[in-house]
């Protein structure tokens, strides 16, 4: 039997919300600290509910009273050599801005969920990519999932690059709100045994220990900050390789793999390379499909990590590209493009890759993202490959009749 | 005793919060873990890589020192570590009253076992004596200065005792660095107290109250024989006891010796101003039944 067809016998169906937290179960954390907030909620309901029946026994879970104390007290017990793990999104990921940086900068290896959700003014409990990438720059890796059995097993992964004693930084999984918290579809749950084999306990080198006292967070003057950030940047390219290596070890064990730093589908030949993270990934495939049956060479470069940016896996990916399309759910206002549309540019400049990017906002605050969608952005861009750029990029799908 | 906190930190002479800290110190012993807002204390004892701290220490954010504390229990508790090691956070009046009262208020509803030391030096003194709330009444600040129009900080202290006793909190005291037995005794009792316990130390600062540094001590004992800061110890929310004070002084002793209030006795208005402050003393004594 193949390892997909093994899987297929496992399969039960839940909601994405509960393989997650069946997942973070069996990656054994010793605190977990989370505030509730839709449509995160799930998943904290969940894991109250195993530890009310005593199936997380050493486990201590936290009810704060903010997302802020939330992190804050998961750098406590991290410090002291707990596995820890919190669950947000949106709001709460925005309250937490000040403390990300602080795990990140005190190498606290700790992991997040993150249900994708847009940002407020104006209130919106529905998916896209704001609240993850407005935190990029806070030091933390991020991974993107692209369904259900993919976010539930990064769960395991995710430990296991952050506490690698290579790396120790802390990590997001992202996952979209509603359109993978609140699926049901079948997935095989973590088995602990195999979890046990692919995870081993986490055994920190520092921590704050009356036999052995530390100083954490002392203050760096200017003469020695630079080299703290420094080492951190190091350690996020030691991730790029140890998040390669997880989704390896993971396939070896597990018999299921999405990808390391990235994923192909049908890029070999790709004239037009859409770029992308998410669940969005799903609906993107069919269409290429459907293209490729007509013969046309259209080709997907899903990214997972986006920090760290795997920079030469992409070039590697694009370097036969005659046009390169970037779909993004989030948006830096003032230059009109998403964060995926900025670092794929970047990370062409000074390479011999002269392919247009051409990039599209897409799916902002849960509006759908329909095939015709996605199939109007393939037209657009076989006529930039024939006639040039003319839009660096654009919001898609707006409603004239509300502007 | 041994002190925990070395020598060779970059306190200002006659430090308040180094006084505080000690007493601390000496009241917890060596199985402690103590976690520090950003402050005075954290940056005169840990300018990397050179560290005062001869216990584990952690310092995170402002704002956040309480559930870090909280974090660290429930890493102890859970990881099976706790044993005897006490969990002590302390921190300046502007991290615990003002910043980090979201924080300390959710860590002591949800009962933790750890004791929380607020060093009260009345003002935000690591950036510069800005006003705190707990800055007293017509104290001047940088940022609630007397000037032609103003007296200075027009709020009287905020109760932090009391709010943290409404919490439930099996044990809350005021202290002294001006009495360190006192001080020792206190923080040794609300360790040895389970659950969340507060002790509030009052800790004058030369520098931000401007007095001179050999005074320290002295201004202190006058914050206490003029009952404007009363030292008592509650007991699941009751007050269990209070020093008497002997032939109370009045505030104007006590005001006199301070840069912070030197307006008051120059300023057109400044008596009246000094008969408010009295009475927030008489206020204090009467309500706590001070004088003996
Ligand atoms: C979120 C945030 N706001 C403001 C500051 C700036 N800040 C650092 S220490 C401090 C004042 C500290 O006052 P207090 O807690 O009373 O301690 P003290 O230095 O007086 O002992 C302030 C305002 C900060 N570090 N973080
Ligand atoms: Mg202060």
């Amino acid at each position: 039997m193949t390892a997909q067809e093994v899987d297929k016998k496992k399969m039960v169906v839940v909601e994405g919300s509960y393989a997650v937290a069946h997942s973070v179960k069996i990656c054994k954390p010793n605190v977990i600290s989370a505030y509730p907030i839709t449509p995160q909620t799930h998943i904290v309901e969940n894991l109250s509910q195993f530890i009310a029946d005593g199936e997380m026994p050493d486990c201590e879970y936290h009810n704060v009273e903010s997302e802020f104390s939330a992190l804050s007290a998961l750098v406590g017990a991290s410090a002291v050599g707990a596995r820890t793990y919190s669950a947000t999104t949106s709001q709460g990921l925005e309250l937490m801005h000040e403390v990300l940086f602080n795990v990140s900068g005190m190498r606290l290896p700790i992991v997040m969920t993150i249900i994708n959700r847009a940002v407020s003014a104006p209130i919106n409990i529905w998916n896209d990519h704001q609240d993850s990438i407005s935190q990029r720059d806070t030091g933390w890796i991020q991974l993107y999932a692209e369904d259900t059995q993919e976010a539930a097993d990064m769960t395991a992964q995710a430990h296991k690059i952050a506490e690698d004693k290579d790396v120790l930084l802390p990590v997001m999984i992202c996952m979209d709100g509603y359109i993978l918290s609140h699926v049901y579809e079948p997935v095989v749950l973590l088995e602990q045994d195999l979890v046990d084999e692919y995870l081993p306990g986490y055994a920190p080198v520092f921590v704050l220990d009356p036999k052995n006292p530390m100083t954490f967070g002392a203050f760096a003057a200017p003469s020695t900050y630079t080299e703290f950030r420094y080492l951190q940047e190091q350690a996020m390219g030691v991730a790029l390789k140890k998040i390669e290596d997880a989704a390896n070890k993971f396939n070896e064990i597990f018999g299921r793999y999405y990808g390391g730093l990235i994923d192909e589908y049908e890029t070999e030949d790709a004239e037009i390379i859409i770029m992308a993270m998410g669940s969005i990934i799903g609906t993107i495939k069919d269409v290429i499909d459907a293209r490729r049956s007509k013969g046309e060479k259209i080709g997907l470069l899903k990214v997972r990590s986006f920090r760290p940016f795997p920079v030469e896996a992409t070039r590697k990916a694009l370097k036969n590209a005659k046009v390169i399309v970037t779909l993004d759910k989030n948006i830096s206002i003032g230059l009109n493009e998403g964060a995926l549309c900025t670092e794929t540019k970047a990370c062409l400049h000074n390479t011999n890759i002269d392919a247009p990017v051409i990039g599209y906002t897409v799916g902002l605050g849960g509006r759908d993202i329909p095939i015709h969608t996605i199939e109007n952005i393939i037209d657009q861009a076989k006529e930039v490959m024939s006639s040039g750029i003319t839009v660096e990029s654009q919001f898609t799908d707006l409603r004239e009749d509300l502007i | 005793m041994k002190s925990l906190l070395a020598p060779g930190h970059r306190g200002c002479a006659g430090c308040c919060d180094a006084m505080a800290a000690k007493f601390t110190l000496m009241a917890a012993g060596e199985d402690c873990i103590v976690v520090s807002p950003t402050g005075c204390l954290e940056v005169m004892t840990t300018p990397y890589p050179e560290s005062a701290w001869e216990v584990p220490w952690i310092h995170s954010l402002f704002e956040n020192t309480a559930a870090v504390a909280s974090g660290i229990e429930a890493g102890l508790n859970a990881l099976g570590k706790k044993k005897n090691t006490k969990v002590i956070a302390i921190g300046g009046d502007g991290a615990t009253i003002d910043i980090g009262v979201r924080s300390i208020s959710g860590a002591f509803e949800r009962g933790h076992d750890f004791t929380y030391v607020c060093m009260d030096n009345e003002a935000y003194m690591n950036t510069g004596v800005q006003r705190s709330g707990a800055t007293p009444y017509d104290a001047s600040t940088t940022t609630s200065p007397a000037g032609r129009a103003s007296f200075g900080n027009p709020r009287p202290k905020k109760n932090m005792p009391a709010i943290m006793a409404a919490h439930g909190s099996p044990y809350v005291a005021t202290t002294s660095v001006a009495y360190p037995k006192d001080a020792i005794k206190k923080v040794r009792r609300a360790i040895e107290t389970e659950g969340p316990t507060y002790v509030q130390i009052h800790a004058p600062c030369p520098t931000g109250w401007r007095f001179d540094s050999s005074k320290t001590v002295e201004v202190g004992r006058l914050a206490v024989e003029t009952a404007l800061w009363p030292m008592y110890e509650m007991v699941d929310g009751k007050i269990e006891a209070v020093k008497k004070i002997k032939n109370r002084k009045s505030v104007e002793e006590y005001l006199k010796m301070q840069g912070r209030f030197k307006h008051l006795f120059k300023k057109e208005g400044g008596d009246a101003e000094i008969k408010k402050i009295q009475e927030i003393a008489d206020a204090n004594a009467k309500q706590l039944g001070l004088d003996m």
